[in-house]
């Protein structure tokens, strides 16, 4: 038996070499975007926004909120928003590797779609797969232009990972269905124009069968919006109030009782999003370790931090590359894996294990976190008070594991006690 | 861009894999791990049919003049099936050394003889404890002759051949260090087989008595070789142990599908259940680490030191993670002789010490990020 490395052509296999290279569409593609961007991007809020890559992001002297819906007409006015969109919603009909290399170019003026993301990416898909034509052409292109700013109603203080347990009621009147409840965790509830609502229509049966999905106006009478001051004291997120709200039934969104599975669209499509990057703390805390002097010399010369650093390179270089491995999958035409499901849920514990590392090399001053008296202006303290968030908002660590399990190792999904059960007969305590 | 595999090394994967499962079955590991056999002559054999020992040997050299990202591929498959041969010694470094520095006569007379399956080469490296470092190497070269003693050498007591780094100078700088091409049929070293964590891999130590050597590249550029054939070594040696986490991870994810307690599979528990996705997640952040490294060591790329060292870490890391937690899933048949799951704790543990240490690496993947940077 001779050596058997050789392709039935007897071509010698090895000349297939990896590369990070575009293809000439990709290149020309890139290119068209680079010149778009240099032309028209608001440039004198660069250096601003490239540095404020962690938790939320603000402008001094400006309206992040006006700069953001300019930036985004701009986009939409030369076709340059929600690349991916058909042309006639209000996109660019784009490849999904075009989307990404989009992404990489607009770099730090990517961080003004933040208030767009769950409109284009969760509101938008399940408009399109469930409104009818005429309301897809009449919601989605100002949606897709930032013109518009949608957000997502489902957590409920009843339903947070169990999303399907939500007790908000919608009951049908005539041609309207009548909504009271209470929703929580809304993302830019305050500022959004329309949200997709998650409603029960009925509790007699079980949870995940009497579920309801609808769009509505957000100025409609009887919302009220709450904003929710958080533990690290801002406030990203709303409570929103339904008393006897009215949508008309052309605003349901798939069948009656049939929202549970309209809801899956919307969460798949939240967790597809590639290429955008997840923050794990490390480049700051790298540069941190860098320039911070400890008794003894540089803390980067440092056994203790170097070790500690170099774990934590690891995972943000692995993440990237398992980003690059799907970009990779993308640009072939391939769908990526599930690999991908990793990101949030390293990303999370990681940048608070981070800070709190960063905040320890501080010593003791490392518990000022006002940015005139603390280190590096006290951006690894605010890391640490927004980053227990992190590991909750779309998904908790737990929720993520979940997902891993089932669907990657084929591990049986959890045992569901009120599977079988009707909403109404399912105990709403724990204690008594 | 291209950040994957090709089919035709996919298809490669897909043959070793086939290969390893029907030559390399954990009753043959077994062989070797109770000291009935050095290694596996059979499979060593077989390796040599299927052209996977000089697969990145060029063809004038006997071999298939392929490259490293299919022995890449043949890497992970090795590491996955726990082989018990002396692949990682005689290609990843005796011929991979040899393609660095050696002569036209050296590569000539031993690449063929690898290729072949007739010549198992090691790398003489460690002193002792400690991590690869100039002023770790005592071992003297005086007049082509080598006197001093090295251990663990991996493989050592069944190598046709050694590569042996020692000391040429006294000036306290890298270029003290040189490398030797020892024949071990002819030159004067006894081998003393040690006892390790991992028997289903060798270790031994040689002595070194006015031994006659041949230089392996010029007089004070041992350490620099060494440095390049570490990096090298390092990501190949990665892709064993990302082979070796991914089938720990399957092994633990089979059992809890299978073992009921409590009325259910225990891979119901979420207790279970996340501890496998954790196994999961490190193995996919190592396995994507390896890629970069495979790329890297592919294209000669001035990135390969901190694509290595990130490789060599992450991958360390999950194997460790995967076989330790594997146990953990298997309760009480995890801590059996019969299980299998011992093989892969055994071995992950000793894999992550080949090259020198978890923390040596960290120390250079952090050095190698300052110096980028700063340049």
């Amino acid at each position: 038996m001779g050596p058997r490395v050789r392709g039935d052509d007897n071509r010698i296999l090895g000349t297939t070499q990896m590369n990070f290279d575009d293809t000439p569409q990709e290149a020309a593609f890139r290119a068209e975007a680079k010149a778009w961007i240099t032309a028209n991007a608001p440039r004198q809020y660069e250096e601003e926004l490239r540095k404020s890559s962690l938790g939320r992001t603000q402008l001094k002297g400006a309206n992040i909120l006006e700069v953001a819906k300019a930036w985004q007409k701009k986009k939409a006015d030369a076709g340059w928003a929600c690349l991916h969109w058909p042309k006639e919603y209000g996109g660019r009909g784009a490849t999904p590797i075009e989307r990404v290399i989009w992404q990489q170019e607009e770099g730090p003026f990517g961080r003004l779609s933040g208030m767009f993301i769950i409109g284009h990416g969760m509101c938008g898909p399940t408009m399109m797969a469930f409104a009818g034509e005429d309301q897809k052409r009449k919601y989605l292109p100002p949606l897709a232009s930032g013109e518009k700013i949608w957000c997502q109603l489902f957590s409920e203080p009843a339903g947070g990972s169990d999303v399907a347990g939500l007790r908000t009621r919608a009951e049908r009147t005539g041609d309207d269905w009548i909504i009271n409840g209470q929703k929580v965790w809304t993302s830019g509830a305050h500022y959004s124009d329309y949200g997709i609502l998650l409603t029960r229509t009925d509790p007699n049966v079980p949870k995940h069968e009497g579920l309801t999905m609808f769009f509505l106006d957000m100025k409609s009478p009887g919302v009220e919006i709450k904003p929710i001051k958080q533990a690290n004291g801002q406030s990203d997120f709303n409570e929103v109030y339904f008393t006897d709200v009215k949508i008309p039934d052309s605003q349901r969104l798939g069948e009656v009782n049939d929202g549970w599975n309209v809801s899956l669209t919307t969460l798949m499509n939240e967790r597809m999003s590639i290429g955008a990057g997840v923050a794990t703390g490390f480049p700051e805390l790298f540069e941190f370790c860098s320039n911070l002097m400890l008794e003894d010399g540089p803390a980067i010369d440092d056994r203790n931090v170097r070790s500690r650093l170099a774990s934590w390179a690891v995972k943000a270089s692995g993440l990237k590359y398992t980003s690059m491995r799907a970009i990779s999958a993308l640009s072939k035409g391939e769908r990526p894996g599930p690999e991908n499901s990793i990101g949030k849920l390293v990303a999370g514990s990681m940048i608070q294990d981070v800070a709190a590392y960063a905040m320890d090399l501080q010593g003791g001053a490392g518990v000022l976190s006002g940015p005139e008296d603390a280190e590096a202006a006290g951006k690894f303290q605010a890391m640490l008070l927004r980053a227990p968030g992190t590991r909750v908002e779309g998904g908790t660590d737990e929720i993520m594991r979940n997902i891993i399990a089932e669907r990657v190792l084929g591990l049986p999904g959890d045992i569901r006690v009120d599977k079988d059960v009707p909403f109404n007969k399912i105990p709403t305590k724990g204690r008594g | 861009m291209n950040f994957d595999f090709s089919d035709e090394q996919k298809q490669l994967r897909d043959e070793a894999r086939k290969f390893l499962a029907e030559k390399c079955p954990p009753k043959a590991v077994r062989v070797v791990l109770d000291g009935k056999e050095p290694y596996d002559r059979e499979l060593w054999k077989g390796l040599a049919d299927m052209g996977f020992l000089g697969v990145a040997i060029p063809e004038e050299f006997g071999g298939a003049g392929a490259g490293h990202l299919e022995l890449c591929v043949i890497a992970e498959e090795m590491g996955r099936a726990l082989a018990p041969v002396p692949f990682s010694s005689t290609v990843y470094l005796a011929a991979e050394a040899i393609l660095l520095a050696g002569s036209d006569a050296q590569k000539q007379k031993w690449l063929p003889l690898i290729a072949s399956g007739d010549a198992i080469g090691t790398l003489a490296l460690f002193e002792g404890k400690g991590n690869p470092s100039p002023e770790g190497i005592k071992l003297s070269a005086t007049g082509g002759s080598l006197n001093g003693v090295k251990k663990p050498v991996p493989d050592g007591a069944i190598a046709d051949f050694a590569i042996v780094a020692a000391r040429t100078g006294s000036t306290g700088r890298d270029s003290d260090v040189s490398l030797f091409l020892v024949d071990m049929k002819a030159g004067d070293v006894e081998a003393r087989t040690l006892t390790s964590v991992d028997p289903s891999r060798g270790q031994a130590e040689l002595a070194f008595r006015n031994c006659k050597a041949e230089p392996l590249g010029a007089a004070g550029e041992g350490w620099s070789t060494l440095s390049q054939l570490l990096d090298r070594a390092a990501v190949l040696i990665a892709f064993e142990q990302v082979g070796g986490a991914d089938r720990a991870l399957e092994m633990g994810r089979d059992y809890a599908l299978d073992r009921i307690a409590f009325g259910r599979p225990i891979g119901s528990f979420q207790a279970v259940k996340h501890m496998l996705a954790d196994m999961y997640v490190a193995a996919t952040l190592a396995r994507s680490n390896c890629y970069y490294g495979a790329w890297a060591l592919s294209t000669n790329a001035s990135e390969l030191p901190e694509a290595a060292a990130a490789a060599r870490i992450s991958a360390t890391q999950a194997f460790q993670h995967c076989a330790k937690n594997n146990i953990q899933v298997h309760g009480g048949m995890g801590f059996t002789w019969e299980f299998d799951c011992h093989l892969y704790y055994r071995r992950a543990n000793a894999t992550a010490l080949s090259l020198g240490s978890l923390s040596y690496w960290e120390d250079a993947l952090i050095d190698r990020m300052r110096k980028k940077n700063a340049a």
